[in-house]
Protein backbone atom coordinates (compact mmCIF):
# COMPACT_ATOMS: atom_id res chain seq x y z
CA UNK A 1 0.00 0.00 0.00
CA UNK A 2 1.28 3.98 0.09
CA UNK A 3 2.65 3.70 3.48
CA UNK A 4 4.90 1.39 5.06
CA UNK A 5 4.15 0.58 9.13
CA UNK A 6 5.77 3.00 10.80
CA UNK A 7 5.10 5.55 8.00
CA UNK A 8 1.76 4.64 8.60
CA UNK A 9 2.05 5.46 12.39
CA UNK A 10 3.35 8.79 11.31
CA UNK A 11 0.95 10.09 9.49
CA UNK A 12 -1.61 8.66 11.79
CA UNK A 13 -0.05 11.01 14.81
CA UNK A 14 0.41 13.98 12.71
CA UNK A 15 -3.17 13.71 11.22
CA UNK A 16 -4.17 13.57 14.83
CA UNK A 17 -2.63 16.28 16.36
CA UNK A 18 -3.91 18.09 13.36
CA UNK A 19 -7.41 17.69 13.91
CA UNK A 20 -7.69 17.89 17.42
CA UNK A 21 -6.21 21.36 17.21
CA UNK A 22 -8.58 22.42 14.50
CA UNK A 23 -11.36 20.95 15.41
CA UNK A 24 -11.43 19.59 18.89
CA UNK A 25 -10.13 22.49 20.09
CA UNK A 26 -12.61 25.50 19.38
CA UNK A 27 -15.53 23.19 20.71
CA UNK A 28 -13.56 22.45 23.74
CA UNK A 29 -12.63 25.95 24.30
CA UNK A 30 -16.25 26.99 23.53
CA UNK A 31 -17.60 24.75 26.34
CA UNK A 32 -14.76 25.33 29.09
CA UNK A 33 -15.76 28.99 28.37
CA UNK A 34 -19.50 28.73 29.09
CA UNK A 35 -18.55 27.33 32.41
CA UNK A 36 -15.68 29.65 33.68
CA UNK A 37 -16.30 31.94 36.26
CA UNK A 38 -13.69 33.96 34.77
CA UNK A 39 -11.09 33.60 31.83
CA UNK A 40 -7.95 36.43 32.16
CA UNK A 41 -4.98 34.01 31.97
CA UNK A 42 -4.36 30.54 30.60
CA UNK A 43 -6.76 28.32 32.38
CA UNK A 44 -9.97 29.40 33.53
CA UNK A 45 -10.86 30.49 36.92
CA UNK A 46 -13.45 28.15 38.55
CA UNK A 47 -16.36 26.62 37.04
CA UNK A 48 -19.55 28.06 37.43
CA UNK A 49 -23.40 27.25 36.34
CA UNK A 50 -24.52 31.13 36.82
CA UNK A 51 -23.99 32.01 32.62
CA UNK A 52 -26.42 29.10 31.79
CA UNK A 53 -28.38 30.28 34.97
CA UNK A 54 -28.55 33.41 34.03
CA UNK A 55 -30.17 32.69 30.19
CA UNK A 56 -33.61 31.51 31.58
CA UNK A 57 -35.62 34.56 31.68
CA UNK A 58 -35.42 37.73 29.48
CA UNK A 59 -34.06 38.35 26.13
CA UNK A 60 -32.03 35.05 25.75
CA UNK A 61 -35.09 32.62 26.71
CA UNK A 62 -36.99 35.07 24.06
CA UNK A 63 -34.25 34.40 21.46
CA UNK A 64 -35.07 30.73 21.67
CA UNK A 65 -37.99 30.41 21.02
CA UNK A 66 -37.78 32.83 18.55
CA UNK A 67 -35.12 30.76 16.69
CA UNK A 68 -36.80 27.70 17.08
CA UNK A 69 -40.17 29.19 16.28
CA UNK A 70 -38.89 30.82 12.63
CA UNK A 71 -36.77 27.19 12.03
CA UNK A 72 -39.70 25.21 12.18
CA UNK A 73 -41.89 27.77 10.27
CA UNK A 74 -39.72 28.39 7.42
CA UNK A 75 -38.26 24.64 7.20
CA UNK A 76 -41.69 23.70 6.90
CA UNK A 77 -42.50 25.89 4.06
CA UNK A 78 -39.35 25.25 2.44
CA UNK A 79 -40.18 21.55 2.71
CA UNK A 80 -43.30 22.24 1.49
CA UNK A 81 -42.40 24.37 -1.82
CA UNK A 82 -39.08 22.17 -2.46
CA UNK A 83 -41.89 18.94 -2.89
CA UNK A 84 -43.97 20.55 -4.69
CA UNK A 85 -40.86 21.84 -7.56
CA UNK A 86 -39.12 18.48 -7.03
CA UNK A 87 -42.33 15.83 -7.46
CA UNK A 88 -43.48 18.56 -10.47
CA UNK A 89 -40.13 19.13 -12.69
CA UNK A 90 -39.44 14.61 -12.09
CA UNK A 91 -39.36 12.95 -14.97
CA UNK A 92 -38.22 15.94 -17.57
CA UNK A 93 -36.15 15.32 -20.30
CA UNK A 94 -32.42 15.68 -19.25
CA UNK A 95 -32.16 18.99 -20.31
CA UNK A 96 -34.93 20.46 -18.81
CA UNK A 97 -33.94 18.71 -15.40
CA UNK A 98 -30.59 20.59 -15.64
CA UNK A 99 -32.44 24.02 -16.35
CA UNK A 100 -35.00 23.53 -13.51
CA UNK A 101 -32.02 22.56 -10.72
CA UNK A 102 -30.84 25.63 -12.06
CA UNK A 103 -33.46 27.50 -11.05
CA UNK A 104 -34.09 26.07 -7.89
CA UNK A 105 -30.86 25.65 -6.56
CA UNK A 106 -29.81 29.64 -7.26
CA UNK A 107 -31.23 30.48 -4.00
CA UNK A 108 -28.77 28.99 -2.32
CA UNK A 109 -26.06 31.06 -4.04
CA UNK A 110 -27.50 34.33 -3.47
CA UNK A 111 -25.26 36.22 -0.97
CA UNK A 112 -28.13 36.23 2.27
CA UNK A 113 -27.29 39.26 3.06
CA UNK A 114 -28.61 40.63 -0.35
CA UNK A 115 -31.63 38.46 0.23
CA UNK A 116 -32.37 40.40 3.31
CA UNK A 117 -31.97 43.61 1.43
CA UNK A 118 -33.95 42.79 -1.29
CA UNK A 119 -36.79 41.97 1.35
CA UNK A 120 -36.15 45.08 2.61
CA UNK A 121 -36.58 47.25 -0.64
CA UNK A 122 -39.38 45.24 -1.81
CA UNK A 123 -41.62 45.03 1.14
CA UNK A 124 -41.11 48.40 3.09
CA UNK A 125 -43.80 49.54 1.42
CA UNK A 126 -48.07 48.73 0.37
CA UNK A 127 -49.33 47.25 -1.28
CA UNK A 128 -47.40 44.07 0.59
CA UNK A 129 -45.64 45.97 4.13
CA UNK A 130 -43.71 43.26 5.73
CA UNK A 131 -41.04 45.24 6.99
CA UNK A 132 -41.14 45.21 10.66
CA UNK A 133 -43.18 41.69 10.65
CA UNK A 134 -41.99 38.12 11.71
CA UNK A 135 -43.59 37.45 8.87
CA UNK A 136 -40.10 39.08 6.92
CA UNK A 137 -37.81 36.83 9.23
CA UNK A 138 -38.91 34.06 8.46
CA UNK A 139 -39.50 34.38 4.50
CA UNK A 140 -35.96 35.50 4.91
CA UNK A 141 -35.22 31.84 6.44
CA UNK A 142 -37.43 30.13 4.56
CA UNK A 143 -35.88 31.49 0.99
CA UNK A 144 -32.29 30.83 2.58
CA UNK A 145 -33.15 26.52 3.45
CA UNK A 146 -35.23 26.22 0.12
CA UNK A 147 -32.51 25.17 -2.42
CA UNK A 148 -31.39 22.46 0.31
CA UNK A 149 -35.13 21.37 0.89
CA UNK A 150 -35.33 21.15 -2.70
CA UNK A 151 -32.08 19.30 -3.10
CA UNK A 152 -33.19 16.85 -0.57
CA UNK A 153 -36.27 16.13 -1.77
CA UNK A 154 -34.88 15.55 -5.22
CA UNK A 155 -31.85 13.31 -4.19
CA UNK A 156 -34.93 11.09 -2.28
CA UNK A 157 -37.13 10.39 -5.48
CA UNK A 158 -34.38 9.79 -7.78
CA UNK A 159 -32.87 7.01 -5.34
CA UNK A 160 -37.00 5.47 -4.57
CA UNK A 161 -37.08 1.82 -6.61
CA UNK A 162 -37.37 1.67 -9.99
CA UNK A 163 -41.29 0.76 -11.65
CA UNK A 164 -42.75 0.61 -7.94
CA UNK A 165 -44.97 3.26 -8.51
CA UNK A 166 -45.75 2.22 -12.36
CA UNK A 167 -46.58 -1.13 -9.97
CA UNK A 168 -48.76 0.61 -7.57
CA UNK A 169 -50.97 2.16 -10.40
CA UNK A 170 -51.09 -1.32 -12.72
CA UNK A 171 -52.99 -2.49 -9.08
CA UNK A 172 -55.35 0.50 -8.90
CA UNK A 173 -54.05 3.47 -7.09
CA UNK A 174 -54.44 6.65 -8.08
CA UNK A 175 -51.95 9.12 -7.95
CA UNK A 176 -52.94 10.63 -4.47
CA UNK A 177 -53.08 6.90 -3.06
CA UNK A 178 -49.94 5.96 -4.77
CA UNK A 179 -48.49 9.57 -3.67
CA UNK A 180 -49.90 9.09 -0.31
CA UNK A 181 -49.54 4.81 -0.08
CA UNK A 182 -46.24 4.50 -1.80
CA UNK A 183 -44.05 7.84 -2.61
CA UNK A 184 -44.46 9.29 0.33
CA UNK A 185 -43.67 6.71 2.77
CA UNK A 186 -40.28 6.00 1.01
CA UNK A 187 -39.27 9.26 0.74
CA UNK A 188 -39.81 10.23 4.79
CA UNK A 189 -35.96 9.15 5.50
CA UNK A 190 -34.82 12.05 2.76
CA UNK A 191 -37.68 14.13 4.05
CA UNK A 192 -36.52 14.12 7.72
CA UNK A 193 -32.92 14.51 6.28
CA UNK A 194 -33.48 17.35 4.32
CA UNK A 195 -35.59 19.03 7.55
CA UNK A 196 -32.84 18.73 9.86
CA UNK A 197 -30.37 20.25 7.68
CA UNK A 198 -33.09 23.41 6.94
CA UNK A 199 -33.70 23.58 10.43
CA UNK A 200 -29.85 23.48 11.56
CA UNK A 201 -28.92 26.14 8.93
CA UNK A 202 -32.17 28.35 9.95
CA UNK A 203 -30.99 28.26 13.43
CA UNK A 204 -27.73 29.27 12.69
CA UNK A 205 -28.90 31.93 10.08
CA UNK A 206 -27.10 35.55 11.13
CA UNK A 207 -27.05 37.49 8.20
CA UNK A 208 -30.07 37.70 6.46
CA UNK A 209 -31.83 37.63 9.62
CA UNK A 210 -29.56 40.97 11.42
CA UNK A 211 -31.06 42.68 8.16
CA UNK A 212 -34.79 42.40 8.71
CA UNK A 213 -35.73 41.42 11.89
CA UNK A 214 -38.31 43.81 14.19
CA UNK A 215 -37.66 44.54 17.44
CA UNK A 216 -38.67 41.64 19.67
CA UNK A 217 -37.87 39.02 17.37
CA UNK A 218 -33.78 38.80 18.27
CA UNK A 219 -32.81 34.96 17.23
CA UNK A 220 -30.05 33.36 18.93
CA UNK A 221 -27.26 34.38 16.99
CA UNK A 222 -28.09 38.00 16.55
CA UNK A 223 -28.40 37.68 20.75
CA UNK A 224 -25.32 36.22 20.60
CA UNK A 225 -23.17 38.98 18.93
CA UNK A 226 -25.14 40.91 20.64
CA UNK A 227 -23.20 39.46 24.34
CA UNK A 228 -20.21 39.33 22.38
CA UNK A 229 -19.86 42.97 21.06
CA UNK A 230 -20.59 43.76 24.66
CA UNK A 231 -17.98 42.08 25.98
CA UNK A 232 -19.43 39.14 27.47
CA UNK A 233 -18.15 36.83 25.96
CA UNK A 234 -18.86 34.13 28.31
CA UNK A 235 -22.31 34.38 28.37
CA UNK A 236 -22.16 34.42 24.86
CA UNK A 237 -20.18 31.16 24.88
CA UNK A 238 -23.02 29.88 26.99
CA UNK A 239 -25.45 30.80 24.62
CA UNK A 240 -23.91 28.95 21.89
CA UNK A 241 -23.72 25.85 23.54
CA UNK A 242 -27.81 26.22 23.84
CA UNK A 243 -27.81 26.54 20.07
CA UNK A 244 -25.41 23.48 19.47
CA UNK A 245 -27.61 21.57 21.89
CA UNK A 246 -30.97 22.98 20.54
CA UNK A 247 -29.67 22.06 16.87
CA UNK A 248 -28.91 18.66 18.05
CA UNK A 249 -31.91 18.01 19.86
CA UNK A 250 -33.93 19.08 16.94
CA UNK A 251 -31.74 16.65 14.32
CA UNK A 252 -31.97 14.43 16.59
CA UNK A 253 -35.68 13.73 17.02
CA UNK A 254 -35.98 14.06 13.14
CA UNK A 255 -33.41 11.39 12.96
CA UNK A 256 -36.07 8.96 14.81
CA UNK B 1 -45.09 5.00 -20.71
CA UNK B 2 -46.70 7.60 -18.94
CA UNK B 3 -45.29 10.83 -19.04
CA UNK B 4 -44.26 11.72 -15.06
CA UNK B 5 -43.51 15.22 -16.67
CA UNK B 6 -47.50 16.05 -16.79
CA UNK B 7 -46.69 17.17 -13.26
CA UNK B 8 -44.92 20.03 -13.94
CA UNK B 9 -48.20 22.61 -12.62
CA UNK B 10 -47.11 21.29 -9.28
CA UNK B 11 -43.85 23.50 -9.62
CA UNK B 12 -45.82 26.58 -10.46
CA UNK B 13 -46.27 27.50 -6.11
CA UNK B 14 -42.76 27.13 -6.07
CA UNK B 15 -41.67 29.11 -8.50
CA UNK B 16 -44.43 32.09 -8.01
CA UNK B 17 -42.88 32.22 -4.19
CA UNK B 18 -39.22 32.64 -5.68
CA UNK B 19 -40.35 34.75 -8.28
CA UNK B 20 -42.44 36.95 -6.03
CA UNK B 21 -40.18 37.03 -2.95
CA UNK B 22 -36.76 36.52 -4.57
CA UNK B 23 -36.37 37.21 -7.76
CA UNK B 24 -38.40 40.34 -7.92
CA UNK B 25 -36.36 41.68 -4.73
CA UNK B 26 -33.09 40.64 -6.62
CA UNK B 27 -34.69 42.89 -9.50
CA UNK B 28 -35.83 45.97 -7.62
CA UNK B 29 -32.19 45.91 -5.85
CA UNK B 30 -30.44 46.34 -9.40
CA UNK B 31 -32.75 48.63 -9.95
CA UNK B 32 -32.13 50.75 -6.95
CA UNK B 33 -28.16 50.37 -7.57
CA UNK B 34 -28.22 52.92 -10.76
CA UNK B 35 -29.18 55.59 -8.07
CA UNK B 36 -25.87 54.62 -6.12
CA UNK B 37 -23.52 53.58 -8.59
CA UNK B 38 -21.15 56.29 -7.24
CA UNK B 39 -20.57 54.30 -4.13
CA UNK B 40 -18.40 51.89 -6.94
CA UNK B 41 -15.54 54.19 -7.39
CA UNK B 42 -15.24 54.75 -3.60
CA UNK B 43 -11.82 53.49 -1.92
CA UNK B 44 -14.08 51.74 0.56
CA UNK B 45 -15.86 49.26 -1.93
CA UNK B 46 -12.57 48.83 -3.52
CA UNK B 47 -10.86 47.62 -0.69
CA UNK B 48 -13.83 45.20 0.32
CA UNK B 49 -13.95 43.83 -3.40
CA UNK B 50 -9.96 42.97 -2.84
CA UNK B 51 -10.48 41.72 0.75
CA UNK B 52 -14.09 39.51 -0.40
CA UNK B 53 -12.08 37.89 -3.30
CA UNK B 54 -8.53 37.52 -2.25
CA UNK B 55 -10.10 36.18 1.68
CA UNK B 56 -12.42 33.52 -0.29
CA UNK B 57 -9.42 32.70 -2.35
CA UNK B 58 -7.50 31.69 0.34
CA UNK B 59 -9.50 30.41 2.52
CA UNK B 60 -10.81 27.91 -0.77
CA UNK B 61 -6.84 26.88 -1.27
CA UNK B 62 -6.13 26.39 2.15
CA UNK B 63 -9.55 24.32 2.67
CA UNK B 64 -8.42 22.32 -0.15
CA UNK B 65 -5.35 21.79 1.22
CA UNK B 66 -6.18 20.33 4.13
CA UNK B 67 -8.82 18.47 2.84
CA UNK B 68 -6.86 16.81 0.70
CA UNK B 69 -4.30 15.75 3.23
CA UNK B 70 -7.09 14.29 5.59
CA UNK B 71 -8.47 12.53 2.63
CA UNK B 72 -5.40 10.74 1.96
CA UNK B 73 -4.74 9.24 5.58
CA UNK B 74 -8.17 8.61 6.35
CA UNK B 75 -8.07 6.78 3.18
CA UNK B 76 -5.03 4.95 2.88
CA UNK B 77 -3.76 5.11 6.44
CA UNK B 78 -7.32 3.82 7.57
CA UNK B 79 -7.42 3.87 11.71
CA UNK B 80 -9.51 2.96 14.15
CA UNK B 81 -11.63 6.25 14.84
CA UNK B 82 -10.87 7.81 11.84
CA UNK B 83 -14.07 8.17 10.14
CA UNK B 84 -15.69 9.31 13.69
CA UNK B 85 -13.15 12.20 12.91
CA UNK B 86 -14.30 13.21 9.33
CA UNK B 87 -17.98 12.98 11.18
CA UNK B 88 -16.84 15.50 13.96
CA UNK B 89 -15.46 17.83 11.47
CA UNK B 90 -19.05 17.30 9.71
CA UNK B 91 -21.18 18.70 12.16
CA UNK B 92 -19.40 22.56 11.77
CA UNK B 93 -21.62 22.34 8.73
CA UNK B 94 -24.44 21.90 10.86
CA UNK B 95 -23.84 24.58 13.57
CA UNK B 96 -23.68 28.57 12.68
CA UNK B 97 -20.17 29.80 11.05
CA UNK B 98 -19.75 32.11 13.29
CA UNK B 99 -19.49 29.40 16.45
CA UNK B 100 -15.49 28.84 15.09
CA UNK B 101 -14.76 32.68 14.67
CA UNK B 102 -15.67 32.58 18.53
CA UNK B 103 -13.64 29.88 19.41
CA UNK B 104 -10.70 31.24 18.05
CA UNK B 105 -11.07 34.08 19.85
CA UNK B 106 -10.76 32.16 22.87
CA UNK B 107 -7.80 30.56 21.78
CA UNK B 108 -5.97 33.39 19.77
CA UNK B 109 -7.38 36.49 21.02
CA UNK B 110 -5.83 39.28 22.62
CA UNK B 111 -7.25 37.93 26.27
CA UNK B 112 -6.98 34.04 25.00
CA UNK B 113 -5.31 30.93 25.81
CA UNK B 114 -1.94 31.36 23.64
CA UNK B 115 -1.85 35.28 24.75
CA UNK B 116 -2.18 34.00 28.70
CA UNK B 117 0.48 31.11 28.37
CA UNK B 118 2.74 33.63 26.74
CA UNK B 119 2.18 36.12 28.95
CA UNK B 120 2.75 33.72 31.81
CA UNK B 121 6.07 32.79 30.37
CA UNK B 122 7.42 35.93 29.03
CA UNK B 123 5.71 38.52 31.73
CA UNK B 124 2.99 40.84 30.98
CA UNK B 125 2.76 42.73 27.99
CA UNK B 126 0.32 43.67 24.81
CA UNK B 127 -0.54 40.54 23.04
CA UNK B 128 2.25 38.75 21.27
CA UNK B 129 -0.26 36.75 18.80
CA UNK B 130 -2.44 38.56 17.15
CA UNK B 131 -2.90 37.69 13.66
CA UNK B 132 -6.33 36.85 14.42
CA UNK B 133 -7.52 40.63 14.00
CA UNK B 134 -6.29 40.58 10.57
CA UNK B 135 -7.57 39.12 7.33
CA UNK B 136 -5.40 35.87 8.32
CA UNK B 137 -7.99 34.91 10.92
CA UNK B 138 -10.96 35.35 9.14
CA UNK B 139 -9.21 33.04 6.23
CA UNK B 140 -8.06 30.26 9.54
CA UNK B 141 -11.98 30.40 10.81
CA UNK B 142 -13.16 30.03 6.79
CA UNK B 143 -10.46 27.02 6.39
CA UNK B 144 -11.97 24.91 9.41
CA UNK B 145 -15.40 25.86 8.35
CA UNK B 146 -15.35 24.83 5.00
CA UNK B 147 -13.01 22.03 5.22
CA UNK B 148 -15.64 19.41 5.20
CA UNK B 149 -16.85 20.34 1.93
CA UNK B 150 -14.45 19.39 0.37
CA UNK B 151 -13.39 16.08 2.26
CA UNK B 152 -17.27 14.92 1.94
CA UNK B 153 -16.40 14.11 -2.41
CA UNK B 154 -12.84 13.73 -1.95
CA UNK B 155 -13.25 10.91 0.80
CA UNK B 156 -16.40 9.19 -1.71
CA UNK B 157 -13.64 9.08 -4.74
CA UNK B 158 -10.72 7.97 -3.02
CA UNK B 159 -12.99 5.15 -1.38
CA UNK B 160 -13.78 4.15 -4.92
CA UNK B 161 -10.75 3.76 -6.33
CA UNK B 162 -9.93 -0.25 -6.83
CA UNK B 163 -6.64 -1.06 -4.13
CA UNK B 164 -5.98 -3.90 -6.11
CA UNK B 165 -4.53 -0.86 -8.73
CA UNK B 166 -2.45 0.80 -5.99
CA UNK B 167 -1.00 -2.65 -5.10
CA UNK B 168 -0.17 -3.76 -8.71
CA UNK B 169 1.40 -0.06 -9.21
CA UNK B 170 3.83 -0.78 -5.82
CA UNK B 171 4.32 -4.29 -6.75
CA UNK B 172 5.81 -2.86 -10.20
CA UNK B 173 8.01 -0.78 -8.20
CA UNK B 174 6.06 2.53 -7.89
CA UNK B 175 6.89 4.31 -4.96
CA UNK B 176 4.26 6.53 -3.04
CA UNK B 177 5.18 9.83 -4.77
CA UNK B 178 4.76 8.22 -8.05
CA UNK B 179 1.43 6.21 -7.08
CA UNK B 180 0.15 9.93 -5.83
CA UNK B 181 1.20 11.72 -8.95
CA UNK B 182 -0.23 9.02 -11.45
CA UNK B 183 -2.68 7.28 -9.45
CA UNK B 184 -4.61 9.12 -6.52
CA UNK B 185 -3.56 12.91 -7.50
CA UNK B 186 -5.89 12.42 -10.99
CA UNK B 187 -8.85 11.01 -9.75
CA UNK B 188 -9.04 13.63 -7.30
CA UNK B 189 -9.01 16.52 -9.35
CA UNK B 190 -12.98 16.52 -10.65
CA UNK B 191 -13.77 16.08 -6.28
CA UNK B 192 -11.72 18.76 -5.60
CA UNK B 193 -12.46 21.13 -8.58
CA UNK B 194 -16.48 20.69 -7.37
CA UNK B 195 -15.47 20.90 -3.67
CA UNK B 196 -13.64 24.18 -3.91
CA UNK B 197 -15.81 25.93 -6.30
CA UNK B 198 -18.93 25.56 -3.68
CA UNK B 199 -16.41 26.24 -0.86
CA UNK B 200 -15.31 29.52 -3.15
CA UNK B 201 -19.05 30.50 -3.20
CA UNK B 202 -20.03 30.23 0.20
CA UNK B 203 -16.68 32.30 1.29
CA UNK B 204 -17.60 34.72 -0.75
CA UNK B 205 -20.89 35.36 0.79
CA UNK B 206 -19.73 34.84 4.17
CA UNK B 207 -20.56 37.35 6.75
CA UNK B 208 -20.87 35.76 10.14
CA UNK B 209 -17.17 35.21 10.22
CA UNK B 210 -16.22 38.51 9.45
CA UNK B 211 -18.62 40.14 11.70
CA UNK B 212 -17.61 38.24 15.03
CA UNK B 213 -14.18 38.79 14.57
CA UNK B 214 -14.39 42.24 14.13
CA UNK B 215 -10.91 42.83 12.54
CA UNK B 216 -10.59 46.66 12.04
CA UNK B 217 -9.87 47.38 8.32
CA UNK B 218 -11.09 43.57 7.35
CA UNK B 219 -14.53 44.35 5.72
CA UNK B 220 -15.80 42.08 2.87
CA UNK B 221 -18.77 43.01 0.61
CA UNK B 222 -21.58 41.23 2.57
CA UNK B 223 -20.00 43.33 5.38
CA UNK B 224 -20.14 46.88 3.76
CA UNK B 225 -23.68 45.92 2.65
CA UNK B 226 -24.91 45.47 5.97
CA UNK B 227 -23.23 49.07 6.92
CA UNK B 228 -24.61 50.71 4.35
CA UNK B 229 -28.19 49.72 4.79
CA UNK B 230 -28.85 49.17 7.98
CA UNK B 231 -25.94 51.86 10.04
CA UNK B 232 -26.01 54.51 7.43
CA UNK B 233 -29.46 54.01 5.54
CA UNK B 234 -28.25 54.63 2.63
CA UNK B 235 -30.27 51.71 0.25
CA UNK B 236 -28.77 52.79 -3.27
CA UNK B 237 -25.03 52.66 -2.16
CA UNK B 238 -25.93 49.08 -0.40
CA UNK B 239 -28.27 47.91 -3.35
CA UNK B 240 -24.92 49.03 -6.17
CA UNK B 241 -22.62 46.77 -3.80
CA UNK B 242 -24.85 43.88 -3.29
CA UNK B 243 -25.42 43.67 -6.92
CA UNK B 244 -21.63 43.66 -7.90
CA UNK B 245 -21.96 40.49 -4.72
CA UNK B 246 -24.88 38.98 -6.20
CA UNK B 247 -23.34 39.12 -9.88
CA UNK B 248 -20.25 37.54 -8.76
CA UNK B 249 -21.86 34.64 -6.34
CA UNK B 250 -24.55 34.11 -9.37
CA UNK B 251 -21.60 33.27 -12.05
CA UNK B 252 -19.70 31.13 -10.12
CA UNK B 253 -23.14 29.12 -9.04
CA UNK B 254 -23.32 28.89 -12.69
CA UNK B 255 -19.77 27.68 -13.39
CA UNK B 256 -20.27 25.12 -10.41
CA UNK B 257 -23.55 23.74 -11.87
CA UNK B 258 -21.74 23.23 -15.00
CA UNK B 259 -18.88 21.49 -13.41
CA UNK B 260 -20.93 19.35 -11.61
CA UNK B 261 -23.19 18.43 -14.75
CA UNK B 262 -20.00 17.63 -16.31
CA UNK B 263 -18.46 15.54 -13.82
CA UNK B 264 -22.21 13.56 -13.58
CA UNK B 265 -22.03 13.38 -17.56
CA UNK B 266 -18.01 11.63 -17.12
CA UNK B 267 -19.50 8.85 -14.47
CA UNK B 268 -22.01 7.71 -16.85
CA UNK B 269 -19.84 8.24 -19.97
Amino acid sequence: MLFTERERHLVVAVFLGLFALIYGVPYALILAASLARAWNGVLPSGLTGAHFAALAGGADAASLSASLATAAMASLGALLLGLLAALGTRGLPRRGQAACDLLFFAPSAVPTVSIGLGLLVAFSRKPVLLNGTIGIVILAHLLIVFAYAYGGVRTGLARLPDGIEAMAESLGAGPWARFRRVTLPLLAPHLRGAAGLAVAMSMGELAATAMVYPPGWATLPLRIFALSDRGAVLDAAALTVVLASATFCVLGLLRK
Amino acid sequence: MRKRGAGLGLAGPPALVLGLTLAYPLALILGTARRGAGVLASGAFLAALLHTVAIALAATAGAMSLALVFALVLAFAPFPGGRACARVAETTIALPSFLIALALTFAYGSAGVVNGALAALFGPGGPRVDFLYSAWGVILAEITIYMPFVLRPLLATFDAIDRAQIEIAAGLGAGAGVILRRVILPAAVPALLAGGSLCLLLTLNEFGVVLFIGAKGVITLPVLVYDKAIQEFDYPAACAIASVNIGLALALFATYRLLLGRLAHDAVH
